[in-house]
């Protein structure tokens, strides 16, 4: 089983990433944004960071790099994918999954913990959890504000296809506990077939117990678990 | 002989010009003109701070580098080394708050891993004019937005820091970034350039006219019309910095050059000079082939420009073409534009013509060295402790000190940097240091950043004395040991004969207190001239110290952790008001005297913590310092969550007031468990420490009694939410 993380150029969470992985018992290897080529991926992770400087609009220019025709064919296969804030922000781009980022309501950069609450646990990246579980994962960024045409949003919920919401210690959903503003506090959302997550908090960033959080952890391994009993 | 406005254009003296002109026998033409103007600005040449730098001591266990670098060098054992620097930008900061900022972080990130090493930490000194004035909050705005607009898109985390408020930095912000790189010892690469023939490489951004004596800008008080410095401020582009940072230290890691150094302040000239300065040498460089953003741009242009992102590097022969295409894989310009020569010259042609020819030591190493006079000034009057009003409600004074910018939390401002990135950030910022997690060997590093103007306007030694021993108690409150320290010397102008009397007491008291702690000063910067229209700042020395701890899983926090833990009080209570943030608040100014230290005292507490902490002994621990004990220990309770109790009668008759407020240095708080009481105390006695049990962590409420009396009573989430909210609430309109 390998996992494989794409750098773009102006990728920054590429090593973390691969450090929460390795620690969870996965290998992983980089995947170059000008080739084509996934090495036979099992898992492939669009990390977080500024890929071409956030310039233009944040996740548009990743989103014509080469490695994305690729990265869209083994979507349409229904391999797992998961995109972490810039990736979740190329997933947008390239129509993988739908919906667009404003800026933030407050017009601000955002760093810190934040509890997100799991809505769906039927997926791969959240079967080893439960409904309604509080993760606490810190968020950074400066577009995470998730917007969707209404008639759309309908269907995702009814698709049950909101994976994460931005909750309070207790789990409870308010304005108070939305960073961003984000439509109905979405943090992380799946396309139909479920095997496209992308999310905008950092699991990667809560994956060792001296940084204060262990449950970014819960996600890679119920990855590595469906993975491993597929 | 030179006209007098073309010396007066280039801040250089005729003193200066009559050294040019022996130094190189002949007169200067145009080009070589401006390149001596920035190469021996204050900025470039510390020609008036050099006599007094020697001062500080250097050397010591692990150094591997010292000052004179791009940056300092520390051997953490295991193969590793840490390299790190502060540098100022206050100048542009001031003139364009977002890009000065923001060309801040950039320019100190270059020299970092221009060494070989990995930026892994950024940290902040700021300081700005009261926030009621709007046009500081603009200023604030600005450099912290430019400070998160670089910092987070190169995937370096900024991981603490320190602003103050006060009104002599209205129109003179400072602005002074730290940031600290992880390089393996045997990969470790300096500015020389060496090895007659090597290739010297250009790589990055392309050379506008950006920035054109930035270096002399920053050499000169400002005045009214300082609104048109503003062409001389750079403009950043942190992805191609991002890009530079792999692809050089991919360059680095193949083995494939020899030297490289940042094109930062006084851009190609003092790459060029320096690094052929270092390595003995002289440098070719035909300026045809420098990459340019826009057309018709001359030699002396080309020579003195300060576009950002740009790197000078010096190839090895025969890996011209390995070099070319790690560069190409990152699409970064990179091309030859010169070769090392063994003459000693910096030696120039454009179109076919030698455009200057200079001995490189002359623009370097033999720049003037001033001496500059100095004159101790009036110290700042003292008040009479007696005469200091007592106020008749403490609750209430307290609450304003909790909500005073100085004091209050500065979430506003780390919130909008990413901290967490790298995945190293064990402690958040708001710790007395910030903690960062070593993977490769489970050893974490505390660095801080401290610098008390308001002691230092008192008294500039004993000021600084007392920064040193704040830093040092700032790392024994994570458990850290000291390593080394970078410091940046923010003052006004040198030719001020009282503003050089500040400036050499600051540094004596430094070297006196790094001396006397075995910390060595690794490198640094001098920021002077921090005047505009004849008003300076106060002497804001700001001292940046690294220290290790051995097992990261030891590190301890300020906040408190359990019900009922006991709290003590580490140090002694001495009578001192002077200089606190309650006099400020109370008579509206900052009154005299400042507090005395006691240097072998604030070791022994070093000592006392660093085995309470490596025994496990504590449950948490924080630093006595601006706002005095209540604030300390309101600190520590808003950030557990937990109130606290403390009845303050072992401190005999002295006034309550000062008990609490009192801003003396070697003081801190610590919580436990009631089970390693006898441990401490005794551990206490080992080290000759007074140590206090005060109280109890918990409940709801922020207690603190004398003789059973209520004196603060306060609701801790009331608390937390003044403390919390106060620079956010100001913010809001800017």
């Amino acid at each position: 089983m390998k996992a494989g993380i794409v750098v773009f150029p102006g990728s920054n969470c590429d090593w973390d990433t691969y450090h929460a992985l390795r620690s969870c018992g996965i290998e992983s290897v980089f995947l170059w944004h000008k080739e084509r080529n996934l090495n036979g991926c099992d898992l492939v992770i669009l990390p977080g960071g500024f890929s071409y400087g956030d310039y233009l609009r944040s996740g548009v220019l990743a989103s014509f790099s080469p490695i994305m025709n690729s990265v869209k064919e083994f979507a349409e296969k229904g391999g797992l994918i998961l995109g972490i804030c810039n990736g979740f922000q190329i997933l947008l781009e390239s129509g993988i999954l739908p919906g667009a980022m404003l800026r933030n309501k407050g017009l601000r950069f955002i760093c810190k913990f934040v509890n997100i609450r799991v809505e769906n646990n039927s997926t791969p990246f959240t079967k080893n959890l439960k409904k309604g579980d509080v993760l606490k994962i810190p968020i950074a960024h400066m577009d995470g504000n998730y917007y969707l045409p209404p008639s759309e949003l309908e269907k995702l919920k009814k698709n049950g296809n909101i994976v994460f919401r931005y909750c309070n210690e207790k789990g409870e959903i308010n304005d108070e506990a939305n960073p961003n503003g984000s439509m109905e506090n979405i943090a992380g959302i799946v396309n139909e077939r479920g095997n496209v997550l992308g999310m905008m908090p950092h699991p990667e960033r809560a994956s060792f117990s001296i940084l204060g959080s262990e449950d970014g952890r819960k996600i890679f391994k119920s990855c590595i678990d469906y993975l491993r009993e597929r | 002989m030179i006209e007098k406005e073309i010396l007066e254009i280039h801040n250089l003296t005729e003193e200066e010009y009559k050294r040019i002109v022996e130094l190189i026998g002949r007169e200067p033409n145009y080009v070589e003109l401006g390149m001596f103007s920035v190469m021996w600005s204050e900025h470039c040449s510390y020609k008036s701070s050099k006599v007094h730098l020697k001062k500080l001591p250097t050397k010591g266990e692990g150094v591997i580098q010292g000052p004179g670098e791009n940056a300092g060098i520390i051997d953490i054992g295991d193969g590793l080394a840490i390299v790190f620097k502060i540098e100022s930008h206050n100048h542009p900061s001031f003139i364009e708050p977002y890009q000065g900022a923001a060309t801040g972080v950039g320019g100190i990130v270059r020299d970092i891993f221009t060494m070989g090493a990995r930026p892994i930490a950024l940290l902040d000194s700021l300081r700005f004019g009261p926030l009621e004035e709007p046009a500081n909050r603009l200023l604030m705005d600005g450099v912290v937005s430019g400070i998160a607009g670089y910092g987070n898109s190169i995937g370096v985390p900024t991981v603490g820091g320190e602003t103050y408020f006060h009104p002599c930095y209205s129109k003179n912000p400072l602005v002074n970034v730290f940031c600290l790189g992880i390089a393996k010892k045997e990969k470790i690469f300096y500015g020389k350039a060496s090895g007659e023939g090597n290739p010297v490489f250009y790589v990055g951004a392309k050379t506008g006219r950006d920035g054109i004596h930035g270096a002399t800008m920053a050499s000169a008080e400002f005045s009214e019309d300082s609104e048109k410095k503003r062409p001389n401020v750079q403009v950043g582009d942190p992805f191609k910095e991002k890009l530079l940072i792999e692809a050089c230290l991919e360059v680095m890691d193949k083995d494939l050059i020899v030297g490289i150094q940042d094109m930062g302040a006084a851009g190609l000239t003092s790459s060029s000079s320096e690094t052929a300065s270092r390595g003995g040498t002289g440098i070719y460089l035909n300026l045809d082939l420098v990459p340019l953003r826009e057309e018709g741009m001359s030699p002396y242009e080309i020579l003195l420009s300060e576009s950002q992102e740009r790197m000078l590097i010096i190839g090895k022969k025969g890996k011209e073409r390995e070099i070319e295409e790690v560069f190409r894989k990152w699409d970064l310009e990179c091309c030859i534009i010169g070769e090392v020569r063994d003459d000693g010259f910096l030696t120039a042609t454009f179109k076919g013509e030698e455009v200057c020819k200079v001995p490189v030591k002359a623009l370097t190493s033999l720049a003037p060295v001033y001496r500059r006079p100095y004159k101790r000034r009036k110290s700042p009057p003292h008040i009479n402790p007696e005469k200091v009003p007592v106020p008749s409600d403490l609750n209430d004074i307290f609450v304003k000190i909790l909500s005073s910018p100085n004091i209050s939390y500065k979430g506003w401002i780390f919130t909008q940097y990413d901290h967490m990135v790298q995945t190293n950030t064990v402690l958040l910022p708001g710790a007395d240091a910030s903690v960062l997690w070593i993977k490769e060997n489970g050893k974490g590093i505390a660095i801080t950043l401290d610098g008390n103007s308001n002691f230092c306007y008192l008294d500039p030694r004993e000021g600084a004395k007392i920064m040193v021993a704040e830093s040092l108690r700032n790392i024994s409150c994570v458990g850290a040991r000291p390593l080394g320290a970078t410091n940046c010397l923010n003052f006004g102008n040198p030719e001020k004969e009282e503003i050089m009397w500040e400036f050499k007491e600051v540094v004596e008291g430094m070297a006196e207190a790094c001396e006397f702690f075995k910390i060595p000063i690794t490198g640094g910067n001098v920021s002077f001239y921090n005047e505009t229209s004849g008003k300076g700042i106060y002497p804001t020395p700001v001292f940046g110290l690294v220290g290790i701890i051995e097992k990261i899983e030891k590190v301890l926090n300020p906040s408190f952790k359990r019900e009922g833990s006991l709290i003590a009080l580490c140090g002694k209570f001495k009578n001192e008001i002077g200089g606190s943030e309650y006099l400020r608040i109370l008579l509206g100014e900052n009154f005299g005297p400042c507090p005395e230290i006691d240097l072998s005292a604030e070791w022994n507490l070093h000592k006392f913590m660093i085995e309470a902490i490596e025994n496990s002994l504590l449950l948490s621990a924080h630093d006595i310092s601006d706002g005095g004990l209540a604030v300390c220990l309101s600190e520590c309770a808003f950030l557990g969550g937990l109130g606290f109790d403390v009845e303050i009668e072992r401190f005999g008759d002295e006034r309550l007031d000062f008990v609490l407020f009192g801003e003396s240095p070697t003081r801190i708080v610590i919580s436990f468990s009631e089970e390693n009481r006898k441990r401490i105390e005794d551990l206490a006695k080992k080290w000759n420490l007074d140590l206090s049990i005060i109280g109890r962590v918990g409940g709801e409420r922020l207690i603190i009694r004398k003789h059973g009396k209520e004196n603060i009573n306060i609701n801790l989430s009331e608390g937390e939410r003044i403390w919390r909210k106060s620079i956010e609430e100001k913010m809001k309109v800017i």
